[in-house]
């Protein structure tokens, strides 16, 4: 048994003989033309007839995966014409009599290299882009046809990097999965991989040798290993694993458009967590509710300065108009403590978590907060948003944030710049204090959403940053879910709405306590949205809720 | 001469497929030269692989400039694009 680790980029589990993609590499003919006319014209053709096949493949992706995939080939059919190229092409052919094969690659080589010495991974991979052109047009002007898979049976497909247009050509009922010598997280093999859901395990270099071609061979997407000739324990064990994984898909398949409720009827909303509008993507993927924590950093981590009220404006309102009328709650600038950013030239400090962070920086810096709240309010015309303010500990700095928030409305009726009237606004509990005091907080605003992890901090005296802490920083302390139901039942005497936006959410093992409690809504990452429906879906909360209050008001402890 | 600048919130700025699509727009009015210049750096916006090599980035400033043709319809439908795409 050989075990070769590289970097997993798309999950899954797969089995079969590995099989060596078989690329048609003639190998390049390079010499002088007489008719240079003529053989500019022979590349015009070739040029065409690669337009045409990328036309081609555009639409078989477009079938299988989406405009998103479509629109790759759509590029590689403009950059077929790109000016430069062509130019360069032209000039090879027609200067220097180059034979137009030659001309293509030269061409495509300096297009290339000047990708790959840009600094940035996305921009660099598009190297492989304009190779990927340049082989197909030389493959049709020296007629070779592009390969598929000679096998009779489905395969582990081994390469050193996939090109887009080979990916897609390839007959997907013959592939198990992808392993590949080179390549990147953002490299197209993964891409496709991702989107057509199987397994595609990238990097692992020198390690996949040409002699294991035919050997049955056992891919894990998840934790990046390839088992070349399992024994018989390894091959049972992800035999297992892949049975299982199988089972789970299929079950949460299911669950999609399925409602959140109880076996006796309760309710409860499920939404997602996200830093990045990207996510919108995952969330609507896996069937979330709405975005029950926006996390704005990334805009402020993203810039070298202060991003500006149209730069985040925009942002806003692209998740608020891709969740199409769906609840977004976004939550205002949460840096300090673990989050530091260069440009706010925040002084050192000795104890970050508990000092100068998130709503306290706003307040302090209102002209921060202000353009914040400008794009926010802007943003509300385009969907159905609830503002969020992090880090709260007493009733006035709630009444001064909100107090801005009135002032940005005003401005904005004043300039004639259209909002909605109907933004609600919230604030998280995550200090004791904000737990404690959440009978007046609850008077101040529309909802309260409890950020588990720095409540657990803050209750337990216990820093979440260090690792040591292990078994000392428990969020299941009684401490903590006292104070959540404390909240949340201070929060229904008011008539607001109480959520939980930490990562205590997805834990499937406080969800019935949270059903008994009464939460309204759990915020979690895209991914647990289907586990907890299932878990919501399975509970009887009338005959679970009376021990469980009990269990936690008790002065007993059971552990 | 048109001209208006924006600011790219793309997170991944000016990639393969807005640039793509950007190529598309503009080969639509086919009198106006558009340019777009970041820093010191011009690129003439119908050269697909040149101006994915300008590396333009989320949080950039572009100024884009539109001669020949109906310039302020161009520059519009052009900065229409920017918002919707970039």
């Amino acid at each position: 048994m050989i075990t070769i680790q590289g970097k997993g980029v798309s999950t899954g589990v797969a089995a079969g003989p590995l099989y060596f993609y078989q690329r048609a590499s003639a190998s390049l003919r390079r010499y002088e033309v007489d008719d240079r006319e003529a053989e500019f014209a022979r590349f015009k053709e070739a040029q065409a007839k690669a337009i045409e096949q990328l036309g081609v493949l555009a639409e078989k992706a477009r079938a299988e995966a989406g405009d998103e995939a479509a629109m790759l080939f759509e590029t590689h059919q403009m950059m077929c014409e790109d000016m430069d190229y062509e130019e360069a092409i032209e000039g090879f052919i027609k200067e220097s009599g180059l034979n137009a094969e030659a001309a293509v690659t030269d061409a495509g080589a300096i297009q290339a290299e000047a990708f790959a010495a840009m600094d940035d991974d996305y921009f660099k991979a598009r190297a492989a882009d304009v190779k990927d052109i340049s082989g197909r047009i030389v493959g049709i002007l020296s007629g070779v046809v592009q390969g598929g898979i000679d096998s009779p049976v489905p395969v582990i497909l081994a390469s050193d990097d996939l090109a887009p247009s080979e990916t897609v050509q390839l007959d997907k009922s013959k592939i198990l999965g992808f392993v590949t010598s080179g390549g990147s997280g953002s490299s197209h093999t993964a891409i496709l991989a991702r989107t057509m859901g199987i397994p595609a395990i990238i990097g692992v270099g020198e390690q996949l040798k040409s002699e294991y071609a035919g050997r049955d061979v056992i891919v894990d997407g998840g934790t990046g290993s390839v088992v070349v000739d399992a024994d018989e324990d390894t091959r049972a064990r992800l035999m297992t694993k892949r049975a299982e994984i199988l089972k789970r898909q299929e079950l949460l398949n299911q669950l999609k458009g399925q409602p959140n409720v109880t076996k006796d009827g309760q309710e409860i909303r499920v939404y997602c967590n996200i830093g990045n509008p990207e996510d919108v993507h995952a969330v609507l993927e896996n069937d979330g509710g709405g975005i029950g924590l926006f996390r704005s950093e990334f805009l402020y981590l993203n810039c070298d300065d202060y991003p500006t009220e149209e730069y985040q404006f925009e942002a806003y309102k692209r998740v608020l108009s891709d969740m199409g009328g769906k609840e977004v709650v976004i939550r205002t600038l949460d840096i300090g403590a673990d989050k530091m950013i260069e440009y706010f030239k925040l002084p050192h400090e000795e104890n970050p978590a508990l000092g100068n962070r998130a709503l306290r920086i706003c307040l302090n810096r209102p002209e921060i907060f202000r353009t914040q709240l400008r794009a926010l309010y802007r943003a509300s015309a385009y969907g159905r948003l609830s503002i969020m303010f992090p880090m709260v500990a007493s009733v006035w700095e709630v009444r001064e944030a909100k107090k801005m928030c009135e002032q940005v409305k005003k401005e904005l009726t004043a300039e004639g710049i259209p909002f909605s009237d109907e933004v609600d606004v919230g604030i998280m509990i995550e200090t004791p204090a904000a737990a404690m005091i959440s009978d007046r907080l609850a008077k101040e605003v529309d909802f309260f959403s409890i950020g588990t992890n720095d409540l657990t901090q803050y209750t337990l005296a216990c820093d979440r940053q260090n690792n040591d802490l292990g078994r000392f920083f428990d969020a299941h302390h009684p401490a903590v879910l006292r104070l959540i139901k404390m909240a949340c039942d201070n929060a229904h005497k008011e008539g607001i709405w109480c959520g939980i936006c930490g990562e205590l959410g997805a834990d499937l093992e406080l969800t019935e306590l949270f059903l008994s409690i009464g939460l309204d809504e759990l915020s979690v990452s895209p991914r647990a949205v289907l586990p907890l429906r299932q878990k919501v879906r399975e509970t009887q909360v009338r005959t679970v809720r009376e021990k469980n209050l009990a269990d936690l008001a008790g002065s007993e402890s059971r552990i | 001469m048109k001209t208006f600048e924006y600011t790219i919130t793309d997170p991944v700025g000016i990639h393969a497929r807005p640039a793509g699509l950007l190529v598309k727009e503009i080969k639509n009015f086919a009198g106006s030269a558009v340019t777009i210049t970041k820093g010191e750096k011009s690129v003439n916006a119908l050269k697909l692989m040149a101006l994915m090599q300008m590396g333009i980035k989320c949080g950039d400033t572009v100024k884009v400039a539109v001669e020949g043709g109906d310039e302020e319809t161009v520059a519009a439908a052009i900065e229409a694009f920017f918002k919707a795409n970039l």
